[in-house]
């Protein structure tokens, strides 16, 4: 692609790469049905990683937002009465390792739990409330994790606690579960990319034989190896944008589909999340990417297989 | 412009498509290259068009040895002479202007540049009127004109033509031929493949004779009258 100019100069030589931009664009154009399934293939491989990525990403935000606060849950013994409990409560709360300390009486955690858990009317029948006394303790040492322990245990140890539950226990293993999954989603992603090489180089291979008279001539009337493949490499190009494009609206549009469910299941844990689509950084690396493979899987094919093209 | 000195070529199976032969050309001349299919002409041509190398001798074309010319530097080798085909192979997706003006678009010239001389060349060979015609249909003879235009486009000092006229009529073969005599007028050195004897014969120009890949005999400057008899030949 580096065929400097002998006369002309610059601007010439960027007209003609344009043009060549353009002609093989309609080139492909010109073969409507073959081209849209390619980049369809090449919107598929590019879409499953993306998605994943994109199911990883609000996982994490959900995560995200249960992560700064530390909280413990510490559910009282039954026979641990409501005034009782609140006395407690604000004995904690006056320690100095703790921030804050959130009531809920057994009560108000059944009315809660009656309308979100859609148990209602089997709770119902329950002649006690089975819920205990909670207290939700923030401490004030968020991050220091030993004090946190020591925080712990003597809230363990207070004879009224029948149970501590430090809330974060389960979202680090979450996190640690997402970061498990963005590692196999990248080894997926490197896998696909390999995939939309093989697609694109395939499809130019395809291309390069069709064109096999035509490469001939200019060769035997002085075309260099740059000049010749410049044009496959703009088709690659062009497969691996187009193809990124329909991957982006594949992603659209599964999003679209998925976010009545998404609300809903939201709503069901009283949370207003909303699924996030790509930003524009993310879109434009699936773009990026998208070309980067196409001129690379043409720029392969084209080396692979031009040089064995040769006038007689 | 050509010197050949004791070429052969062997090609894989051991066929010599040419023996040890010792040839050259002055620049401005025109020279044709007759003999039986398989005596060694096409070998020639595409020894001098850089598609085959000598297995043995030199090759030296304006002033160029070809055994320094690298693969690498083939293209740039072939944009200094024209090539004209005996299947024309003109690019049938491509009007006859953008056929006619390929090798200045390869070399990178100025738009302006190629319209000018891309047609200088169509008006050269009479088909400035078919510039925005596809090959498809234009007759043959208008289709190797094309061919011809596109040789010259990039003002060649050495046109090699294999079998140019070997399609066509014989009036349209000697308005071909005249064509080349034109550009010989100007000074560019052409050799011409032909097993058209008669028509050759007629033209009074240097003759060089194959035979099993040597050289059988010359006619033209200073040759011996015998061999301005046209042997028959297919």
């Amino acid at each position: 692609m580096t065929d400097r100019p002998r006369s002309g100069g610059i601007g010439a030589w960027l007209l003609r790469h344009v043009e060549t931009a353009k002609s093989s664009l309609s080139r492909l154009a010109s073969q409507p049905l073959s081209t849209a399934l390619t980049m369809l293939v090449i919107a598929i491989t590019l879409a499953l990683p993306a998605g994943l990525h994109l199911a990883v990403k609000n996982a994490a935000q959900l995560s995200g937002g249960w992560e700064s606060a530390v909280d413990f849950s510490v559910y009282l013994n039954q026979g641990v009465g409501e005034d009782e409990a609140r006395t407690l409560a604000g004995i904690i709360e006056s320690r100095a390792d703790v921030e804050q300390v959130v009531f809920i009486s057994a009560d108000e955690a059944l009315t809660e739990f009656k309308r979100d858990s859609g148990f209602g009317d089997a709770l119902d029948a329950l002649d006690e409330n089975p819920l205990p006394n909670t207290l939700v303790v923030r401490p004030a040492v968020a991050g220091n994790d030993a004090l946190i322990g020591l925080l712990r245990e003597e809230l363990t140890n207070l004879p009224e606690t029948d149970l501590v539950q430090l809330d974060t226990a389960w979202v680090q293993r979450f996190n640690a579960a997402l970061d498990l999954l963005r590692r196999v989603i990248l080894i997926t992603a490197v896998l696909l990319g390999a995939a939309v090489i093989i697609v694109i180089g395939n499809t130019i291979r395809l291309d390069i034989q069709n064109r096999r008279d035509e490469i001939v001539v200019t060769k035997l009337i002085g075309a260099s190896a740059g000049f010749i493949r410049r044009p496959f490499l703009y088709a690659g190009l062009w497969y691996g944008i187009g193809g990124g494009l329909v991957a982006l609206a594949l992603i659209a549009v599964s999003l679209w589909l998925t976010a009545d469910a998404v609300a809903r299941l939201a709503s069901l844990y009283g949370s207003g999340f909303g699924l996030s689509g790509l930003d524009w950084r993310e879109s434009l690396t699936v773009l990026g990417i998208g070309a980067f493979l196409g001129w690379f899987g043409s720029w392969f094919a084209a080396a692979r297989h031009m040089r064995r093209i040769e006038p007689r | 412009m050509i010197h050949l000195d004791n070429v052969t070529k062997r090609y894989p199976g051991g066929h010599d498509a040419l023996q040890r032969l010792t040839l050259d050309v002055d620049m401005g001349e025109m020279v044709f290259v007759t003999g039986h299919s398989g005596a060694g002409k096409s070998t020639l041509l595409k020894l001098l068009a850089l598609i085959e190398r000598p297995t043995r001798g030199r090759l030296v074309v304006n002033n160029e040895d070809l055994s320094r010319v690298s693969r690498r530097r083939i293209p740039r080798y072939r944009r200094d002479i024209g090539m004209v085909f005996q299947d024309h192979k003109l690019l049938f997706d491509r009007n006859v202007f953008e056929n006619v003006a390929l090798p200045l678009v390869i070399t990178g010239t100025g738009t302006r540049e190629i319209g000018r001389r891309a047609r200088a060349a169509l008006d050269q060979v009479g088909l400035l009127r078919r510039e925005k015609q596809m090959p498809e249909t234009l007759s043959s003879g208008e289709q190797q004109r094309v061919g011809i235009a596109r040789a010259i486009v990039g003002r060649p000092k050495l046109l090699i033509a294999d079998e140019p006229t070997g399609n066509l009529d014989p009036e349209l073969s000697l308005e071909i031929m005249r064509l080349f005599e034109r550009f010989n007028d100007v000074g560019v050195t052409l050799m011409i493949a032909s097993h058209d004897l008669h028509l050759i014969a007629g033209m009074g120009h240097r003759r060089i004779v194959l035979e099993n890949g040597m050289l059988a005999g010359e006619t033209g400057r200073g040759a011996p009258a015998w061999a301005r008899e046209a042997p028959r030949g297919d």
